[in-house]
């Protein structure tokens, strides 16, 4: 089973839980940039959670389904249609074989996930099937996908496929999506970084009043920050240390810099703050031109909070195990 | 020279991130900061379910929370006391470090740069070679692209700062002087740095067992190599 792209969107990429390991060789983890909606797409047709998925970035792709799927999309919230009809998010969908999957342009949020049932197949590279656009690692050589590339499907891991299906079909209830969506407006929780104290007076009070907006210069490496430029007391010189997704960095502009699921492994910009784990996915759905706030969080409070969502999570997801077995 | 007591102390271990703490060893590139970040990695590798990362004077420690766990202290509490127990062992391992010597074609269209290097230096371009080959380096962490090796133990009379206008395409190879580090292209990519000459081995692989020829830690060294051994070991690695 394969599927077709007949248009790529404006940047989708196969991305799984990432590539962990192997940071002391220059190679970063990569993966899903809002991984909770990667994994509830992976669970609502049924597969194991470390199954690949399609991120597509503002405008979705257009893909045909040669043969019959069982198919969902999670994330931000884009049009999405099978020839005349209309499909829902986040829910499980049978799509006929011969289907053309439309995904439109993103109404809210930035980044959508589709998932199919038995998983998108490539070789895994040192382990994982995410695409890094920058070292060029992972699946069709570590590029995002274009018009012609034609993606594999693996065989389901569990539940059949639907056969002679005549139209779209999608299953009566959906999760609420609520409590996985960014409301655009939230402050995000921010701890102090190492070089937090060598801003200045005005830039400290700055990071956690001040309005920024997501640049257009953002990607899967990074989100830029513009609107209010930081600055540092006086100039420092630094000597490259590792950073992570969510480390926040000023380069000599003074417009903040918060790395992504594709942070370079080693950077060396002075790091005022690093972005609570569970606030990620809420940074990655704002779009340029988007508002981001922060406020000071401590430690406990971000550990807590990641513990909560995570077992949040987790229900949810053997919930859905639950209900796609009795449907 | 700094004081050897402040050069001793033990790092100061930073929390990062819920998932991530910091061993800071220092705040310059430094030989002897750098050989104690390997040794803390060496030391530490064995720790469960912990990813050391070095870098030139810190150490990264990516772990898993759910595994550093112990009721409801954050799991980074658990995770120091490892490290300081840890760090008071003491390191006899510096002995299985490797020594990789790098064949190298220097000048010519492999080094479009020596010239320029040995004007700086006010050296001829084959006391530069000479200079390179002499010394005795050390990775000191991978970064940039996978594979890429930071190496310390540059001659200080062949430091030269970057170019002012970055190549858009390095050939994968290169083998380059930037500020007081060498280093080399593990693939083609955009570069700053001055070319010198060009190995004709694959420093990333994806089809080898280990993809990185190269380990942080390791010592490299760097052999001479003229154009026509240099097409025979680039037939070889192409094999």
């Amino acid at each position: 089973m394969s599927v077709t792209v007949l248009k790529p969107g404006l940047l989708t990429s196969l991305q799984d839980g990432g590539r962990p390991g192997h940071a002391a060789l220059g190679i970063g983890r990569a993966g899903a940039m809002d991984e909770p909606a990667r994994r509830l797409a992976n669970a609502l047709v049924g597969n194991e959670e470390h199954e690949a998925a399609l991120e597509f970035t503002l405008l979705g792709p257009t893909l045909r389904f040669e043969r019959a799927a069982v198919i969902a999309l999670t994330g931000g919230e884009c049009g999405a249609r099978a020839g005349d009809w209309p499909l829902p998010l986040w829910t499980c969908c049978l799509l006929p074989a011969g289907s053309v999957l439309q995904l439109g342009g993103m109404r809210r949020g930035c980044r959508g996930y589709l998932a199919v049932r038995g998983g998108f197949d490539a070789p895994p590279v040192l382990g994982s099937r995410s695409t890094d656009l920058h070292a060029r690692l992972g699946p069709l050589d570590g590029r995002a996908l274009q018009a012609g590339d034609r993606l594999a499907v693996g065989p389901p891991s569990r539940g059949p496929s639907p056969r002679g299906l005549r139209a779209p079909h999608a299953l009566r209830w959906s999760l609420d999506p609520r409590p996985w969506l960014d409301d655009g407006e939230t402050p995000l929780a921010l701890l102090r970084g190492h070089h937090f104290d060598a801003l200045d007076d005005a830039s400290r009070q700055r990071l956690f009043t001040a309005r920024f907006t997501v640049s257009k210069d953002s990607n899967r490496t990074a989100s830029r920050l513009d609107g209010q430029r930081l600055a540092l007391r006086q100039p420092l010189e630094l000597v490259s240390e590792a950073t992570l997704p969510g480390t926040v960095q000023l380069p000599p502009s003074g417009q903040p810099i918060v790395l992504q699921a594709e942070a370079p492994v080693t950077g060396g910009y002075p790091r005022v703050g690093q972005l609570a784990a569970a606030d990620l996915p809420r940074l990655a759905q704002r779009r340029p031109g988007d508002a981001v706030c922060f406020r000071e969080c401590t430690l406990a409070e971000a550990v807590e909070r990641l513990a909560r969502r995570q077992q949040r999570l987790q229900r949810l997801l053997h919930h859905i195990a639950r209900r796609l077995e009795s449907a | 020279m700094p004081k050897p007591d402040a050069m001793w102390l033990p790092p100061s271990l930073e929390t990062l991130a819920e998932d991530a703490l910091l061993l800071r060893f220092g705040d310059r590139i430094d030989a002897a900061v750098n050989d104690r970040v390997h040794a803390a990695a060496r030391r530490l590798a064995s720790l469960p379910g912990v990813e050391c990362v070095p870098a030139y004077a810190s150490l990264l420690l990516r772990f898993e929370p759910a595994r550093w766990r112990r009721g409801d202290a954050a799991p980074h509490e658990h995770l120091r006391e490892a490290v300081a127990t840890a760090l008071r062992e003491s390191d006899d391992t510096e002995a299985a470090t490797r020594e990789v010597t790098v064949p190298v074609w220097y000048g010519a269209e492999a080094g479009p740069d020596l010239d320029d290097v040995a004007a700086h230096a006010r050296l001829t371009r084959e006391e530069v070679v000479a200079r390179h080959v002499a010394a005795s380096y050390r990775v000191a962490m991978l970064g940039f692209a996978p594979g890429f090796p930071y190496l310390l133990g540059l001659d200080p009379a062949l430091a030269m700062p970057r170019r002012t206008d970055p190549r858009l395409s390095v050939p994968a190879g290169s083998v380059a002087i930037g500020g007081s580090q060498t280093g080399i292209y593990p693939q083609a990519l955009p570069g700053g740095w001055h070319l010198i000459g060009r190995t004709p081995w694959r420093l990333f692989d994806l089809r080898a067992a280990e993809p990185s020829l190269l380990r942080p830690g390791d010592r490299v060294r760097f052999r001479a190599i003229d154009g026509t051994e240099y097409a025979r070991l680039a037939a070889r690695a192409d094999a």
